[in-house]
């Protein structure tokens, strides 16, 4: 079953400007998806048009197969939101937050309160619970936001540039928590300006730009459309002379540090017989991260770009 | 018909949360919510019950104190009514707390409602404050408790309306505070809170017929001492009318996003 399914999906605001030019977009069921693109290309109007917080121009979107069209409340309470800007009252505590956006879910009182309670405590908040939510830190208002959204235990998560602004030990917590969550059968949507998040994370991505879905396809697919790939060596002994590798693009960052960037047609081998031959030793190698902002550079630099690809 | 009964009880605890964090919000911030109508309404009662009134000697019979009693407390209902509902929806949309009801499963009509419900419990609050005080200073009689009820909530969810409307097309402060200083305050002025309007010049009193709040101060001062200056049937009507043409509209905007969906 189809997740969230987006067909035509046009939007053009007041000031004439098209975000949307008429998107198709499948997301399975129990997916990791990442949505991508530069700033402007159309994701937060995406965003907020499924979670009814834009009114589209034209098109149809259906969460889980309902139609929002004929039925809103019933496709709104599939769906949970965690937006990019703070839109909590700043002068409510984090219990009143969750506990009344659970009741405008719907929820019991007495369940709510329960699972204020549950997902207070997964996000470390449930000490602050009392405070003031404009005294809390960037990361917990993050993490609250987390907990709002996660209250009424919705289908459909939708993260709109979750870990922006939060310190890394707290990404990689929140991380694990939405891989979790995605393993217990929660479909999750990401956007994200950490591209190496998305790599890491999510199964399919689509890249939108200018209105348009540039590329819609599974991570590895994605991957493996990039024709070159840079390895960091790091060697025992400096090196005096950037030594001569043919057809690659060798960089020397430091003495001892450098940066190699093969073809798909080219292979390791090759660089270590140079190396060696040049009396260096190699003492280890990465690859170089953020790989898919390789290529999403590459893609929204182009000029013309046009729906391609298809989740197989 | 199950789905239907849940999809029912999930919006009426909606709807009841909406108004018990509004409820919250008033008696959270009691000092700015509840406080000042009271203590406005003490000072009129010194300076124009007390101090003045007892030179104006009194209209039909009513003693001048006891006369502007049910306009104060009308004038209290309909400032508070107005200004609650203003400054928690245009605070919701400006803080942009309003997504939390806009994304979930709420339908349009609720999430009015539970404004709309705000504005009464502060209303009323607000009416019974500024009753007890009145009664410090004088008695007042009853004559027609359901009529008192009756007009009192009508006013309340008139301008509980007037306030939502404003904040649906305010995008500033300045916004939400220019229709009370230029148009509810005279409105509430010469709506006959202070005096009869039989003590006006004929054109005066014709004038002061286009005022609404003309007929809800009489209607609510008919509920004490039976004594109005305007045909009650026209004021009952048009008090029903103008709630019902209010909350259509409110309806439709919020329906369509205006001002908070783009």
């Amino acid at each position: 079953m189809l997740a969230l399914s987006l067909r035509g999906l046009t939007k053009t605001y007041k000031n004439g400007n098209q975000a949307l030019k008429g998107i198709d977009l499948d997301v399975e069921e129990g997916d990791f998806f990442a949505l991508l693109g530069p700033n402007g290309a159309g994701k937060t109007t995406t965003i907020g048009i499924v979670t009814s917080l834009v009114n589209k121009t034209a098109g149809h979107v259906s969460v889980f197969g309902i139609d929002t069209d004929l039925e809103l409340e019933r496709a709104k309470s599939c769906i949970g939101l965690i937006p990019q800007e703070m839109n909590f009252n700043m002068f409510e505590t984090p219990q009143a937050i969750v506990e009344n956006q659970a009741g405008f879910y719907g929820i019991p009182r007495r369940l709510a309160r329960e699972r204020t309670e549950k997902y207070l405590r997964q996000m470390q908040l449930w000490d602050r619970r009392k405070s003031m939510a404009r005294s809390l830190s960037g990361g917990m208002k993050r993490r609250l936001m987390i907990a709002r959204a996660l209250v009424h235990e919705p289908r459909l998560l939708i993260l709109d540039e979750p870990t922006a602004g939060v310190d890394i030990e707290i990404r990689r917590s929140m991380w694990e928590f939405l891989t979790e969550i995605n393993a217990a059968g929660t479909t999750i949507i990401l956007t994200t300006h950490y591209l190496e998040e998305a790599e890491s994370l999510c199964r399919n991505i689509a890249i939108i730009d200018r209105g348009h879905i540039a590329m819609h396809d599974t991570m590895p697919n994605v991957l493996r459309r990039l024709q070159s790939e840079v390895f960091v060596l790091n060697l025992h002994d400096p090196a005096a002379a950037v030594p001569a590798l043919p057809a690659m693009g060798v960089k020397q960052i430091d003495p001892v540090t450098l940066e190699v960037e093969l073809n798909k047609d080219q292979d390791l081998n090759a660089v270590f017989a140079v190396l060696s031959a040049a009396g260096l030793r190699v003492m280890s190698m990465r690859n170089k991260v953020n790989r898919l902002e390789e290529l999403f550079m590459r893609l929204v630099s182009q000029e013309a770009p046009g729906a391609t690809g298809s989740v197989p | 018909m199950k789905v239907a009964a849940s999809r029912a009880t999930e919006n009426l605890i909606g709807f009841m949360t909406i108004l018990r964090r509004e409820y919250d919000r008033i008696i959270r911030i009691w000092g700015q919510t509840l406080v000042p109508p009271a203590m406005t309404s003490t000072l009129y009662f010194i300076i124009f019950g007390g101090l003045i009134g007892a030179r104006v000697g009194s209209f039909d019979g009513i003693p001048y104190m006891q006369f502007i009693a049910p306009g104060l407390i009308m004038m209290a209902v309909i400032t508070t009514s107005y200004g609650n509902v203003v400054s928690s929806f245009f605070g919701a949309k400006f803080g942009k707390h309003i997504e939390e009801l806009l994304v979930a499963p709420l339908p349009p009509s609720l999430i009015l409602l539970g404004y709309l419900g705000g504005g009464l419990i502060r209303g009323l609050l607000v009416g019974a404050l500024v009753t007890v005080v009145t009664l410090l200073f004088t008695h007042i009689r009853v004559d027609h408790p359901w009529l008192v009820v009756a007009s009192v909530v009508l006013t309340s969810l008139t301008f509980a309306l007037g306030g939502f409307i404003n904040a649906v097309f305010a995008k500033t402060f300045d916004q939400i505070n220019w229709f009370p200083t230029f148009v509810l305050t005279p409105l509430t002025y010469f709506g006959g809170v202070f005096y009869s309007i039989t003590v006006l010049p004929g054109w005066a009193q014709s004038l002061s017929h286009a005022n609404p709040v003309l007929y809800m101060v009489n209607t609510f001062r008919y509920g004490f001492y039976s004594r109005s200056d305007v045909n009650l049937t026209v004021a009952w009507s048009l008090m029903v009318a103008t709630v019902g043409v209010l909350f259509a509209l409110a309806y439709v905007l919020l329906k369509r996003g205006t001002g908070v969906r783009d």
